[in-house]
């Protein structure tokens, strides 16, 4: 029972990355209907939004102590960064330490102004092309950017630890009296996952301007005959859906340490994901990532494998094609969006 | 000539007299000089030209006669690469019997895959290819460890049975890869001047068979078969209409160019009798995608070329460091000299890659036909705008 209720624990933090990715890119789907090859490269871009701020503020300056020696009995170098000198070391240490979090912040910005650059400067131009030509420029401008990232960032991957209170284990099964050690940081990203998810859904449903881009969504030119401009609506889903993905990276970066090919590692499995609730759902692609997160750790336990070897590695992608031909617009597709 | 026609001979004449003297004509520099380093005429890049240009031909018969753009073709390639190397292992070192095998293998492979994934179109196809490749990928990484030999790749040994031919040379070291007694890896150098030429006898076995493969390609561009594909191609809902049922055309063309893509992994591992996993990644089959397109998908000539540009590239640039650059620059003044080099620098050595993905990019936005347009379009100024147009190369997928 254990097991089994940790794996389910396993299931929903992967599936609350997949979750929060393919929601961006239904977002851009269902709204511009551009097939987004770059968007785990969004993803990426948040993953280094962390590492930036991380290192801005781990700027430092060094100062020799001449009470301590190094062990050649010259007097020691100490770097001091900059916020502990201005703040303390007390508080500008705890920054320094929440750094990840705090990235959130700087990151909406950032992605927002970027999925802005995008959308007028680049995909704009595609929206009479066809999905292949779409595919093929956003891939285009994954492997760029990667490379851009690679840059300055160098190859290997950068450890960007969480804030220490929330990096050990908790034992969170002793609410139901059973013995459940998980990471406190997944759960975080879990709860987190689902607040942003709630908040885009909310923002759809509850705001005029959600209930605009609903229409457009449903009905583009007749929104547009009505005299609205939904192109510069459309143009600021964009932004918002780069910085979902864009917070899903951010928060990602203790679990796994950010490299340039990150991106192009989820790109495939968001897409899946996508395709799989359904072009243009966004509650079908909020459910496939937990549904498909959930099978992935189901499949990796030991019954499973032995069951079938190797099923873990190949689970989603043999969902996804079972789905494809069985269900042609995926679980919770709209009729008439892609079916063909 | 063979039946094609006179423009189509000479295309093809074109590009014999092209690979056929390739060591060359990728050999213009002499050795020794400055511009040494920009010589291709070594036979590892050669034969990375023809295999790619190969693998590039078929992937251009299923994307550009019937616009199905599939993100899985490297899966072909590297199950091409696995049963030539297990050829090599169980029944003897020729290649012929491996290359053989490896094409019907992906032939098969390409039989099952296609057939399931061309019951959709459009992104949805892309996705099931993609799942497929990637299943595939995973599979040879872990379970299948025992046919693929897992992350080390698979690779000849000395206690390998080899029934045909010897486990073991007299020597005690692992026989070479031969066509009936002709070492793949043996090469004649001749020294004209200060010029090195190198004729190797696997790529002259690998041109033949682009040969080979990119006249098969003009009679099937040529075909009525052909002209069924574009048919699907430009609108397959009115072929469906009409009563045609257009899905064993879409899988044949899907089938061959599976076939290519294996005859293309079996020549590599012909040449370097070893096969790995990260050959079937879903970012090498974004590799053919790239090369295609950049050469101009739908055309004959295109994927050739787009191959040819891009591993030629990816060889040189990578070659240029900065030292290199400050020999081109140096008549440049001082600051300016180390400013250009600066500039200059992410977009060389290892940020070939940089280069290639905004040369993808402006190629994808402002020449949709690739390198073949820009020539024609090229073609068209010189002729005062008379040919300018060269609609005729446009790609428009199935949806």
């Amino acid at each position: 029972m254990d097991a089994f209720l940790l794996q389910i624990l396993n299931g929903l933090d992967k599936g609350s990355a997949y979750a929060l990715i393919a929601l961006g890119l239904t977002l851009i789907f269902g709204t511009l209907g551009v097939v987004n090859f770059a968007h785990g490269a969004l993803f990426m871009i948040g993953a280094f939004c962390a590492v930036t701020l991380q290192k801005i503020f781990n700027i430092s300056f060094e100062t020799i102590d001449a009470t301590q020696t190094d062990f050649l009995g010259n007097p020691l170098k100490v770097k001091t960064t900059y916020l502990e000198h201005w703040l303390g070391a007390d508080l500008g240490g705890l920054i320094i330490n929440w750094s990840v979090p705090l990235a959130i912040l700087f990151a909406i910005p950032i992605m927002i102004c970027f999925g802005f650059i995008m959308e007028r400067g680049l995909i704009k131009h595609f929206y009479k092309r066809p999905h292949a030509d779409q595919i093929l420029v956003t891939f285009g401008l994954a492997i760029v950017l990667q490379e851009v990232v690679k840059y300055f960032y160098g190859a290997n991957p950068i450890p960007t630890p969480a804030p220490d209170a929330l990096n050990g284990v908790a034992n969170i099964g002793a609410l139901i009296g059973m013995d459940i050690i998980y990471p406190v940081w997944r759960i975080v990203y879990f709860f987190f996952a689902c607040l942003i998810i709630a908040g885009v859904f909310a923002f759809l449903q509850f705001t005029t301007f959600g209930m605009v881009v609903r229409a457009g969504m449903a009905d583009r030119e007749t929104v547009g005959l009505l005299g609205i401009n939904i192109d510069r609506r459309f143009t600021i889903m964009f932004g918002i859906a780069a910085a979902v993905a864009g917070l899903a990276g951010v928060m990602y970066t203790p679990i796994n340490s950010p490299n340039y090919h990150m991106g192009m590692d989820f790109l495939v499995l968001s897409f899946v994901v996508v395709v799989v609730g359904g072009m243009g759902s966004l509650p079908g692609a909020v459910l496939a990532g937990f549904v498909l997160g959930i099978l992935e750790s189901f499949a990796s336990m030991e019954w499973a494998i032995n069951l079938i070897p190797g099923i873990n590695q190949i689970i989603i992608y043999l969902v996804a094609i079972i789905i494809l031909l069985v269900r042609p617009r995926g679980l919770m597709g709209r009729k008439g969006v892609m079916e063909d | 000539m063979f039946g094609l026609e006179k423009r189509d001979t000479t295309l093809l004449l074109i590009v014999a007299i092209l690979t056929l003297f390739a060591p060359f004509i990728l050999n213009p520099f002499p050795t020794g000089s400055g511009l040494a380093q920009f010589n291709a005429g070594y036979p590892d890049l050669m034969q990375r030209f023809v295999i790619f240009g190969i693998f590039a031909i078929g992937f251009n018969i299923l994307f550009g006669l019937t616009g199905y753009l599939s993100f899985g073709h490297a899966a072909f390639l590297g199950v091409g690469s696995y049963s030539a190397v297990w050829m090599f292992k169980l029944l003897s070192m020729n290649v012929l019997p491996a290359i053989l095998l490896s094409v019907i293998i992906s032939g098969l492979f390409a039989l099952v895959i296609g057939y399931i994934s061309l019951r959709r179109s459009g992104i949805y196809f892309s996705i099931l290819t993609l799942a497929f490749a990637q299943m595939s990928f995973s599979l040879a990484y872990s379970v299948l460890t025992p046919i693929t030999n897992g992350e080390t790749g698979l690779q000849l040994t000395l206690d390998d049975p080899r029934i045909l031919g010897a486990s073991a040379t007299a020597d005690g070291s692992i026989p070479v890869t031969n066509l009936f007694g002709l070492e793949m890896r043996s090469t004649y150098q001749m020294a004209v001047g200060a010029w090195d030429f190198q004729f190797n006898i696997g790529y002259y076995l690998c041109a033949l068979i682009l040969l080979a493969a990119f006249y098969l390609s003009i009679r099937i561009f040529r075909s009525p078969f052909g002209m069924m594909l574009r048919a699907v191609k430009s609108n397959q809902q009115r072929m469906n209409y009409t009563g045609l049922n257009s899905k064993p055309y879409t899988l044949a063309a899907f089938v061959i160019s599976g076939m290519y893509a294996g005859l293309a992994g079996g020549l590599m591992a012909s040449m370097d009798p070893l096969a790995g996993a990260e050959r079937m990644q879903w970012t090498a089959s974004g590799e053919v995608v790239l090369m295609t397109i950049l050469g101009g998908a739908g055309t004959l000539i295109g994927p050739v070329l787009g191959a040819g540009f891009i591993k030629y590239f990816e060889n040189i640039f990578s070659k240029i460091n900065d030292n290199v650059l400050h020999g081109w620059f140096s008549f440049l003044p001082d600051g300016l000299e180390d400013f250009v080099v600066f500039i200059v620098h992410p977009f060389i050595g290892k940020g070939w890659h940089l280069t290639l993905g905004i040369l993808f990019m402006l190629v994808v936005i402002y020449l949709p036909g690739g390198l073949v347009e820009g020539g024609q379009r090229i073609h068209g100024w010189i002729r005062g705008n008379k040919r300018g147009d060269a609609s005729q190369s446009k790609t428009n997928p199935a949806e």
